[in-house]
């Protein structure tokens, strides 16, 4: 079968005007994502693992690279070049996002933020918070805090609230940065089995884990990204 | 493609005589938008982009840098010196700077809405909060006093304007209030398109808020179509899709709201984001 997502040759960096200064992120990755299976990304801090995340997204422009993702209609394109129309569409029906933190309003209720994907992509509120109550209480989010604010919740509920809200609409393809990072040992295994289940539903998966027993656990494929090459010690000056 | 609702094409404004070294002695790499040679203002120069149907659209850029004055062109408070804008409608495609005056009065009263910075430029301060809405209404030829009267009390409602205050002039009503009622009134008609004008600067932060909530509920609500000019990144985060940033009269970067906020590529917004508190 025809992989979900296909990146060659990809690299980020950033140039600085005001320090008149390119600085690497990520460069020459290759991987591949397949529809129900798990790609782990690994390497050490600074290595780009996130940036390679957030290039797929189009969070970051990428500097050079193809990024082919092949669409549910079986349509073929490449993000690094989409248009920006094109992936306003393919991030509400076509690719997920979780992230180490969530990000949400702190006036919009537990139950409302995850409820918020569904709800952008056309369905009618009752229907998506009814589904929003069904991902918040397979992770185990007390029902008494569905309807608070997350402002307050513990990181643990927090990072459980986000990860509800980028499951609940079923990406082809999933991109996770950290999904567990502060979750107990309990909810890690929640959060697991949840995204086994999403494997089975074909879900194609592309994650940064901090554990490696994680990425054993759940990884089907693993890229390892090594450090920038830095051309030039950027700490001199500024610490001259 | 169907789903495009307006498509401008270098849409440019210069204030004054205007002489041939205008442009290229002007825009961010001159660092000015006052021509040294005539001294007239170019206030736009050039500027294209695309509008799809219930998308939001942030532009941003500091005082001068042309945001506001693309907005007045396509809502006709102001006439372009070049360039063309068509704005597609039930299937027809409208060229807005061929229209005459009572085909832009059309469609500034049925199928634009627009909601200032100032809300004396938006509402009358002659009559009352229902008064202003019943006005746009008449305009766009609803006629039936009770009909007028039950589809403004419903807008108030929606904006949460307390009922009771609909026969009181927005004279008396606080700032964040004031605009409330103006988007009612923008919103009476049901527009497709609706253009925002740093509607929220000036207001306190709960209000800003509350605000910006009700700008995304109706969105979402209703699909319309917004263009949001405004200097907070906050506002666009909130609101936007796509930004554009403009710096004396010129679009200088264009992208997804998240882009522009973690990989801005032009010096200025740049610093722009840097600058962020």
């Amino acid at each position: 079968m025809q992989p979900v997502l296909i990146v060659e040759g990809l690299a980020k960096d950033f140039f600085l005007h005001e320090q008149r200064e390119t600085i690497p992120s990520c460069s020459n990755v290759y991987l591949e994502s397949r529809e129900g299976k798990l790609t782990a990304i690994v390497g050490p801090t600074g290595a780009g693992k996130s940036s390679v995340l957030k290039c797929i997204y189009r969070t970051y422009l990428p500097s050079t690279g193809k990024i082919m993702f092949c669409d549910t209609a079986g349509q073929s394109m490449d993000l690094a070049r989409a248009d920006e129309h094109q992936m306003l569409r393919l991030r509400q029906r076509e690719i997920g996002f979780v992230t180490q933190f969530l990000n949400c309003l702190p006036r919009k209720s537990a139950l409302d933020v995850v409820a918020e994907p569904l709800v952008a992509s056309g369905v009618h509120r009752t229907a998506a918070r009814t589904s929003a109550g069904e991902m918040l209480a397979r992770l185990a989010v007390p029902q008494r805090l569905w309807c608070v604010p997350p402002a307050t919740f513990s990181g643990g509920e927090k990072q459980r609230v986000n990860l509800a809200r980028g499951l609940i609409s079923r990406p082809r393809l999933l991109l996770l940065d950290e999904p567990t990072a502060s979750l107990d040992p309990g909810t890690t295994d929640l959060a697991v089995k949840l995204i086994e289940t999403l494997k089975e539903d074909g879900v194609a998966m592309i994650a940064i884990f901090h554990q490696p027993d994680l990425v054993r656990r759940l990884a089907d494929d693993v890229v390892e990204l090594a450090p920038p090459v830095l051309v030039k010690d950027y700490n001199k000056e500024c610490l001259s | 493609m169907s789903n495009k609702i307006l498509e401008v094409r270098g849409l440019s404004r210069i204030y004054g005589y205007g002489c041939p070294l205008c442009v290229a002695s002007t825009g961010p790499e001159n660092d000015t938008n006052i021509c040294p040679h005539c001294s007239s203002v170019v206030a736009l120069h050039d500027v294209s982009f695309d509008l799809f149907r219930g998308e939001i659209l942030g532009i941003i850029g500091e005082s001068g840098s042309g945001k506001s004055s693309t907005v007045k062109m396509l809502y006709f408070d102001d006439a372009p010196t070049q360039g063309k804008a068509d704005f597609f409608d039930n299937g027809q495609r409208h060229e807005l700077f061929q229209q005459n005056a009572a085909q832009q009065r059309r469609l500034r009263n049925k199928r634009f809405g627009m909601v200032y910075q100032n809300p004396h430029l938006g509402l009358n301060f002659q009559v009352s909060a229902g008064g202003n809405i019943a006005e746009r209404l008449l305009m766009s030829d609803v006629a039936h006093y009770g009909e007028i009267r039950r589809r403004a009390q419903e807008l108030l409602l929606r904006t949460e304007v307390l009922p009771e205050r609909m026969d009181q002039n927005p004279k008396t009503f606080s700032g964040g209030m004031q605009q409330r009622v103006q988007i009612a009134k923008a919103l009476a008609t049901l527009p497709p398109l609706l253009f925002l004008d740093e509607v929220t600067t000036g207001l306190d932060l709960s209000v800003q808020a509350a605000i910006l909530d009700l700008i995304l509920e109706i969105q979402q609500e209703l699909k319309t179509a917004m263009i949001v000019v405004t200097h907070d990144l906050g506002v666009i985060r909130l609101l936007a899709g796509r930004t554009l940033v403009m710096k004396y009269g010129r679009i200088i970067e264009a992208g997804l709201t998240d882009q522009i906020l973690e990989d801005p590529q032009h010096a200025y917004t740049q610093r722009l984001v840097a600058s962020n508190l």
